[in-house]
């Protein structure tokens, strides 16, 4: 059986256009979809059955769900400042249960965007964001800049499905429509494929936007001779290029909000594409590394008005990052219990932080085996979701769609085990009140 | 299931012409009845104000453009914050409140129905998700077409009944409530950074008009037999000398006829088009000459707009105006273009009694329902939160009921302002009658849902009640304004289906209200000509496959299926 | 010879295609590398394939060297994960986002292991 038009759960670019062949609720083929997408479709070797141990080096004894849940609602009920992070793997419908869980606990809750994009979020709340849907810019753009990104290797269809190859209604010779120009601190393979290289040096983006804002407010004489590595004559150049074009189109990525600068990269970033729309279209977009980590932001906001790093300690939402994310959190040691769900802090998180998460209980709710298990003291495996669960998912330009189920297995969903904790948590702190 | 008795109540029903008399009001399964027997809960209402639910037709409180102002507003957020309690979740917001503040703050003022303004169809799916958040309140959603690919086709090769059908399965697939329409053709032009400039300034690339859009809407509007008419956000908004459109703009509607009991156009935030002179220096009130439209003709209803002093966050799809905005007064500016549709722009701004442009916009709300002497052509709104965060509804209701009131905020307003309007000598006061009709009865009149139960307290309409702290034969509003803004805002009760949801202005019950939407039928072969267009669009321009573009059931939990159409 | 460089990490497609099989040997070939362009290598006296041993201020890492002529020189890339956040910087700065690229680092050539993941996690046990 061939299943159309299926969602890919791995990264922003939520392509749409998948067709996975399922055969005794298998999946065995996947087409259409790249190589990262047509792998977690296909599947890996994955956690069996929920598992807990005492002691962190020890061995994991294979436990009932139950007995995993209420130990974990005991260890969150009881804590004083636990951190709820991941989510960006599951779909909204559990992300909505994991702020309500959060609000139980009176913990805080952080998505995989605090070492992603929640510094262009800081940039929005500064400046704002004018952007659009991703058929707008593949209808439109005619000048495309990838700055501190690398869609080859990222998000392998974006170039194809929307940014560079495709023919649009305005863009109807496809590659041919439109120039394109990479800003990187090395040459990618993106930066391979682009009609321009511009090399910048590490952390000196903010110089460059700097002076490429100069450029566009017609003041190029306070320019030095070369900014952030790059000639002054070829920052005129591109600064004119983009002033001229019909629509300027900049996706960008951890290049610019992990690089120094971080947040005011973005700000700078979004107040040139800002001051370029007084001559012409422009707009810009952050390349969403997991399919669903928009949707996290989404929900977040709309649940508690804040899209990231809530701390419901004191009854009511608390936004601070700096100070309530989950690496800040953790550098000060503050927290006393960690549950990690559908996002692998393990893995990417910096290693000073995980040895402080190493130092308390660590629940972690995931399909698969990883860095965050090698930490944990209870394990709860759950359906992976866009492959056996179908719920609702936000595209990197935060376009809603629902993610499909194409087979069935004998897994609960995520949201399935965070409602036995949310009541469990509610049973044992009612019966303490 | 559980009955009511609502004891002396002083009642404004003005769908039912009842104006001010002392009754019970008996409830049944969550519908008003006859009578009810011994067992009934009674509520006295001890003689006090009694009015149906409120009902909002124009309010933006869920979807795209509603997240983007909370993400880009955290200071929004830190604002009126409360923790939970047993019933409630924790609070968070002014301009832009959290989803469950977004329904307890209606509640907490008798409102019990609202409309969402503007649904862009890629988008409805979060739209839908926010609605259902939203607790308590009875919802829909009207669903943007006026810079539309489709829709724009549709018109510039005639094809009326391919237009209808694109209306019909743009409603399904948004799963909306009606047309809206925004600066029409402008959102496209936008796409490239530009604008229509008047109502025959043809969309570049499209080759139709704004004139086209809005005549050939309101005739497959009618032909559909929508409950509601075009909703219509002019062009030119915000742009001194803006009211020379606006009048024209009613003119294209002028002969269209609605089977229906209800006008065949509706203009929304008219306070924000009723601009004259022709730049900042020389900008005034032109609210007369459209109050004398009005006056003249009854095919036209218009929504206030009123402005609030304080914070806003602009939110539209009228996307230059909010780049316009952004440029001038130096704020933050979020953008969102979406594909085939439409525009939009969310901008924060704060209104300043001491701006005479701020004085001028807040007395041209006032003064467009005060000179319109039919109270049921001039709905309240502040259109939230552009002019205003709703929670401000009761205060601009005592404006509207008390010159007194006019005059105290007139006394913090920059004098030049008085010059350029005409509110300082308008002495006409609103009773109660006549804000039961701008804040319900006319709201569900023009939305067309009093066959549906809301906006009035007879036999057979939802329990949709409010109870408020004032007895309006001892209170002169006219003087007493504070106490009366202070009973609108937080209901003695709120009744919700037969359901306390409010007591004394505290949030007691917490369920979930219904979506409204509308399925509509086009004829056949209207329809084949439309998905060939369709089909072809989503081909080779829509960045989502048509499997995945329509909002799924599983998106509308309790949904209330309006059936219309033609063959 | 040791190699003063900045260090930066970031996504790769095979890293990607593993974040579900993290156990595997794939993982660990996809993430746990550093590459440099060959004069840096040259400069370092290490062949692609031999170990390099990563330090910044804030840890060090073992990790086999490949090439990647994109690089400009002084510039050294690890995917990301957890070998290369053995050495990133914790400090968010005030904004909640670790350095995770533009460290300076020392690379030498050693003979010691690459650890495996469970190896390097065991290390913050």
């Amino acid at each position: 059986m061939i299943i159309k038009d299926v969602l890919c759960p791995f990264c922003g670019c939520l392509c749409d256009d998948l067709a996975v062949e399922v055969e005794n609720n298998k999946v065995v083929d996947v087409k259409h979809a790249c190589k990262i997408g047509a792998s977690k479709i296909m599947g890996h070797d994955r956690i069996k059955a929920p598992m807990m141990r005492d002691d962190k080096n020890g061995e994991f004894r294979e436990v009932s769900y139950d007995e995993a849940i209420n130990e974990s609602a005991k260890i969150l009920a009881n804590s004083k400042r636990p951190l709820l992070y991941g989510w960006a793997s599951g779909v909204c419908e559990m992300m909505k249960k994991g702020v309500l869980l959060n609000e139980e606990v009176g913990g805080i809750i952080d998505n995989t965007a605090s070492v992603c994009h929640g510094p262009s979020a800081l940039g929005v709340h500064e400046k704002g964001l004018p952007t659009g849907t991703l058929g707008q810019f593949a209808n439109r753009s005619d000048l495309v800049i990838f700055w501190g990104c690398n869609p080859v290797q990222a998000h392998p269809r974006h170039m194809s499905r929307y940014s560079v190859f495709n023919k649009g209604f305005f863009t109807t010779k496809g590659r041919k429509s439109r120039k394109v120009v990479v800003f990187d601190v090395r040459k990618t393979d993106t930066a391979e494929m682009a009609d321009e290289y511009v090399q910048v040096n590490p952390g000196e983006d903010y110089l460059v936007l700097s002076a490429l804002r100069a450029i566009v407010a017609d003041k190029a004489d306070v320019v030095p001779d070369s900014v952030g590595g790059v000639p002054k004559e070829k920052l005129v150049e591109l600064g004119e290029a983009m002033k001229g074009a019909k629509y300027g189109m900049v996706y960008f990525g951890m290049g610019l909000t992990q690089s120094r600068g971080k947040y005011k990269n973005i700000d700078n970033a979004v107040s040139l594409i800002t001051e370029l729309n007084a001559y012409g279209k422009h707009s810009i977009l952050p390349m969403r590394g997991h399919y669903n980590v928009t949707g996290f932001g989404q929900v977040c906001a709309w649940e508690t008005g804040f899209v990231n790093a809530v701390d419901m300690s004191r009854g009511i939402p608390y936004y601070n990052p700096g100070e309530t994310c989950s690496n800040d959190l953790l550098m000060r040691e503050e927290i006393d219990a960690a549950f990690v769900i559908a996002g692998d802090a393990g893995a990417h998180f910096p290693a000073q932080s995980i040895a402080r998460m190493g130092k308390v209980p660590v629940i972690q709710v995931d399909p698969f085996h990883n860095p965050t298990t090698e930490m944990a003291n209870i394990v709860i495996p759950t359906k992976v979701s866009g492959v056996e669960l179908e719920g609702t998912a936000y595209r990197m330009d935060s376009v809603s769609l629902r993610m499909r189920k194409l087979v069935d297995v004998d897994f609960p969903s995520d949201e399935e085990v965070l409602d036995k904790i949310i009541a469990k948590v509610r049973e044992i702190k009612g019966a303490s009140s | 299931m559980s009955e009511m008795l609502i004891k002396n109540a002083t009642v404004y029903d003005p769908i039912n012409n009842i104006n001010g008399d002392m009754m019970d009001i008996a409830v049944k399964n969550g519908k008003i009845v006859d009578s009810v027997n011994g067992s009934a809960q009674i509520i006295d209402a001890k003689g006090r104000l009694v009015y149906p639910g409120g009902v909002d037709a124009h309010t933006h409180i869920a979807g795209s453009k509603v997240n983007v102002g909370r993400i880009m507003r955290p200071d929004d957020s830190r604002l009126n914050n409360k923790p939970r309690t047993k019933v409630t979740r924790p609070r968070t917001g002014y301009t832009v409140p959290n989803v469950y503040s977004m329904g307890y703050g209606y509640a907490e003022m008798g409102y019990t129905t609202a409309f969402e303004a503007a649904v862009p169809i890629l988008k409805a799916r979060h739209t839908h998700e926010e609605l259902e958040e939203i607790p308590i309140i009875d919802k829909a959603g009207l669903t943007l077409f006026g810079s539309n690919w489709m829709v724009m086709d549709a018109i510039r090769e005639d094809d009326l009944d391919r237009l209808a059908a694109y209306v019909a399965w743009g409603l399904l697939a948004s799963r909306g409530w009606g047309i809206k329409i925004v600066n029409p053709g402008g959102g496209e032009a936008w796409g490239f950074g530009k604008n229509v400039s008047g109502l025959d300034d043809p969309v570049p690339n499209f080759e139709v008009t704004p004139r086209q859009i809005v005549r050939q809407l309101a005739e497959a509007n009618e032909k559909l037999n929508l409950p509601h008419s075009i909703h219509l956000h002019c062009n030119n908004l915000g742009k001194p000398g803006n009211y020379e459109t606006t009048l024209a703009t009613f003119d294209v509607c002028k002969d269209i006829k609605s089977k229906r009991d209800r006008q065949s156009l509706h203009v929304t935030h008219v306070q924000f088009n009723a601009w004259g002179g022709n730049h900042w220096g020389d900008f005034e009130s032109k609210s007369e000459p459209i109050a004398d439209y009005l006056n003249k003709n009854d095919f036209l209803t218009i929504d206030m707009g009123q402005l609030v002093f304080g914070s806003a966050t602009t939110m539209t799809a009228d996307g230059p105006v909010q780049y316009a905005n952004a440029r001038l007064l130096k704020a933050r500016w979020s953008n969102g273009d979406v594909e085939l549709e439409d525009s939009s722009g969310v901008t924060p701004l704060e209104y300043h009694p001491q701006s005479y442009i701020h004085g001028i916009m807040w007395a041209i709300g006032l003064e467009l329902a005060l000179l319109t002497k039919d109270p049921w052509q001039v709905l309240m709104t502040t259109d939230h939160p552009n002019g205003g965060p709703y929670v401000n509804y009761p205060m601009v209701m005592t404006m509207l009921m008390s010159q007194k009131r006019r005059e105290k905020e007139m006394a913090k307003i920059a004098e030049l302002t008085f010059e350029r309007t005409s509110i300082a000598g308008i002495d006409r006061e609103l009773d109660w009658y006549d804000i039961a009709i701008k804040t319900r009865a006319a709201h569900a009149k023009v939305q067309g849902i009093i066959e549906l139960g809301k906006g009035h307290l007879g036999v057979g309409a939802d329990a949709d009640i409010a109870i408020y702290d004032i007895k309006p034969d001892e209170t002169d509003a006219t003087v007493e304004f504070d106490k009366v803004e202070a009973a609108f805002r937080h209901a003695a009760y709120t009744i919700k289906g037969g359901e306390i949801v409010v007591k004394d202005g505290e949030i007691t019950a917490t369920p979930k209200g219904r979506t409204y939407w509308v399925k509509a039928t086009a004829p056949a072969d209207g329809h084949e000509r439309m998905m060939e267009d369709l089909k072809m669009k989503f081909k080779n321009y829509y960045s989502v496959s048509m499997a995945n573009y329509m909002v799924q059931d599983e998106y509308v939990e309790h949904p209330y299926v309006f059936e219309t159409g033609y063959q | 010879m040791n190699l003063n460089a900045t260090f930066i990490s970031g996504r790769t497609v095979n890293q990607g295609c593993n974040l579900e099989n993290k156990t595997s040997q794939a993982y660990f070939d996809a993430a746990a590398y550093c590459e440099m362009n060959s004069k840096d290598a040259s400069s370092l006296g290490v062949e692609p394939g031999s170990n390099v041993k990563v330090t910044t201020d804030h840890g060090s890492v073992v990790v086999p060297m490949a090439i990647c002529d994109g690089n400009p020189d002084g510039l050294v890339f690890i995917p990301m994960g957890p070998w290369a956040n053995a050495v990133v910087d914790p400090d968010t700065k005030g904004c909640g986002m670790p350095g995770f690229k533009g460290i300076s680092a020392v690379l030498e050539p050693t003979d010691e292991k690459a650890p495996t993941m469970p190896e390097l996690m065991a290390r913050l046990k």
